[in-house]
């Protein structure tokens, strides 16, 4: 406790800290960097704020009017979100609900499958000596750069019509509906860089843990998962919240491998916006249908996020 | 299918995947010779790997191999570079590669600009944390829903855009990104999109570096008499470097793969609107044109591949 406190008072006092920082701060008192921030600030708030309102005003009101017009005739419903969710007002019912429940169904496996797996080649990668070991991560890594377009042909194909006699997952009765090739899609393209970070993170375990943990006559399965695993969570937290992003916001593997009945929100939105491009209270509510989840997964965790996005902003 | 027997496909699916999981380490663990080490590391690497193989290497050299081809996928030809002669001659495709070209260029750049200057404008400030917070949201949100909130502003007749060019004195019928006769400028108002999202990403890794510089350095400057402007040029950003062409790289890969934006508000690359990833979508899932799909997709991998290079040894020299 005493060896806190010294240090402690050993540090300089923060607020003296010179720095770009503080200089910024200083020029934030002027009033054109002030202006400068908050004209950023608007343009990037107005836009969903404006979409927010529209879906709690009634349909007439949205289809005649701009949204700020709210602020004169202040109407608020539910009804649009009704109607996205259960289809209940007769002709522009849409059904989101179901929609939403197929994004929930795909992106749960599809991000515990990926991170598993990954954590196992990392540790494999990084604690296990075999012939070619550094080759083959090398190879791994390097497969990042595939951008996802150059592999969804043959894919798809392979989906359709597999070899050895397997049961054909995507297309025509494809097993579970489909499920499984958003699922294997979604591991696929999320594996290389979930390998490389937590290899990443792996590698910076010490290996006296380990070595240590042999001695004592644990075997590999034993030290993954008393050791490794548990030192591992904020790693797996970190890109678990960037592959649950990048799966829940997905749109292109969706028109690629999903059908109409599992078919992500993103997908039937984006539908949705082809087809009744005008129907502006359908389509508010409904985009926000979609973004309630990741927005609270990404407030909640935004900690993780901001440490995933530092170590691995190089998504091929 | 009905909504529990989705659910319960799911948890059969992760079940499944644990249980085999479980089992193949379960197997191998008692190995303990010189063999059952290198069997071990095949039970961890092995199921990765292979998962790999089938979902990107053999699908890209397959690719690389149908772009010299024509024909349905089934039926192929050989026709040698025909397709990409294709590409680089016919009047459609050479817009489609203006359009990716002018997104390219615009994207990584305007973002990255409006990240910086935001990020140094509210550093340290006291709002710094609900000031970034929204700026940082529009990450959370799809570029489907980024799309339908952008096409709420530039509505014609209910959008906010109209509203203000109409108070302005400007007129208020544009029609914005759906208008064939400012092409190319059309595309400016989608690329708008893009940068309100990705500007978010640029500001907290960039905020994240600036934090970063040694505070001695800054001291320095500020008693050799330094102004504000003159630091933002020649300390913040010299001692940002390597960060910023991280930044600028990282958002040069995602544009190019853009396709949501296109898709959602300007299906069939309406109003010559269409991009590189967009028309690999539409050649191949809309007009079943396989091997010209496939030369599409192999220009963005090359497109992208030295991008990804440069930005990796960056990345390994910042370290």
């Amino acid at each position: 406790m005493t060896v806190t406190t010294e240090k402690l008072a050993a540090e300089p006092d923060p607020t003296n800290i010179p720095s770009v920082a503080s200089d910024a701060h200083k020029r934030l008192s002027s009033p054109w960097a002030s202006l400068a921030a908050a004209i950023i600030a608007i343009v990037w708030t107005v836009p969903t704020a404006g979409l927010l309102i529209s879906s709690f005003r009634p349909q007439y009101d949205v289809k005649t009017t701009g949204w700020w017009e709210f602020f004169v005739h202040p109407h608020l419903t539910i009804s649009n979100y009704q109607a996205v969710l259960q289809g209940s007002s007769g002709e522009s019912a849409t059904n989101l609900g179901s929609f939403l429940v197929n994004s929930i169904v795909i992106v749960i496996p599809a991000v515990i499958i990926p991170i598993f797996l990954a954590t196992m080649a990392a540790y494999g990668f990084a604690w296990t000596r075999f012939w070619g070991r550094d080759f083959i991560f090398v190879m791994v890594f390097a497969l990042q750069i595939v951008p996802i377009q150059v592999t969804v042909i043959p894919l798809l194909r392979l989906f359709v019509h597999p070899p050895l006699g397997l049961p054909a997952i995507s297309g025509n009765d494809a097993l579970a509906g489909g499920l499984y090739s958003l699922w294997l899609a979604h591991a696929m393209f999320g594996l290389p860089l979930a390998i490389f970070l937590l290899h990443n993170f792996m590698t910076q375990i010490p290996g006296e843990l380990i070595e240590s943990a042999r001695v004592d006559g644990a075997g590999h399965v034993q030290i993954f998962t008393r050791i490794i695993l548990p030192l591992m969570t904020p790693a797996i937290a970190a890109f678990g919240i960037l592959q649950f992003l990048w799966v829940w916001n997905d749109l292109f593997v969706a028109m690629v491998f999903a059908g109409h009945d599992n078919a992500p929100i993103t997908k039937a939105l984006s539908d949705l916006t082809g087809d009744r491009g005008q129907e502006w209270p359908l389509l508010s509510a409904g985009a926000f249908v979609s973004m309630v989840i990741p927005m609270i997964v990404f407030l909640s965790l935004q900690r993780f996020f901001v440490r995933g996005l530092l170590a691995g902003s190089v998504k091929g | 299918m009905s909504t529990p027997e989705k659910l319960l496909q799911m948890v059969i699916a992760v079940a499944v995947f644990f249980a085999v999981v479980a089992a193949i380490l379960l197997l191998t663990q008692r190995l303990r010779s010189r063999r059952g080490e290198l069997v071990q590391s095949a039970a961890f690497i092995l199921p990765a790997l292979l998962l790999i193989c089938l979902g990107l290497l053999y699908p890209a050299i397959k690719t690389i191999y149908l772009s010299f081809t024509t024909g349905a996928i089934n039926h192929t030809r050989f026709a040698g570079f025909d397709n990409y002669k294709t590409i680089f001659t016919t009047k459609t495709y050479i817009t489609v590669l203006e359009n990716t070209a002018m997104w390219v260029v615009l994207t990584p750049i305007i973002a990255t600009a409006i990240g910086l200057v935001y990020a140094v404008l509210i550093d340290r400030s006291s709002f710094e944390r609900i000031a970034k917070a929204l700026v940082f949201l529009p990450m959370a949100i799809s570029l489907v829903g980024a799309s339908i909130i952008w096409k709420f502003v530039y509505d014609p007749n209910i959008g906010l855009l109209n509203a203000i060019t109409g108070k302005l004195g400007l007129g208020s019928d544009h029609t914005w990104y759906a208008s064939l006769e400012s092409h190319p400028w059309n595309n400016v108002w989608l690329i708008i999109i893009l940068i309100w999202v990705q500007t978010g990403f640029a500001m907290t890794v960039l905020s994240a570096a600036i934090k970063a510089i040694p505070a001695d350095i800054v001291e320095a400057a500020r008693l050799d008499g330094v102004g504000a402007f003159q630091m933002f040029r020649h300390i913040t950003v010299p001692s940002i470097r390597p960060t910023l062409i991280v930044v600028l790289t990282t958002i040069t890969i995602a544009t190019l793969k853009a396709f949501d934006i296109i898709q959602t508000i300007a299906a069939g690359g309406a109003y010559h609107t269409s991009v590189l990833a967009y028309e690999f979508y539409f050649q191949q899932f809309k007009s079943a044109n396989t091997g010209l799909a496939s030369a599409l997709a192999v220009l963005i991998f090359v497109l992208v591949t030295p991008i990804v290079v440069y930005n990796v040894r960056q990345m390994r020299r910042a370290r």
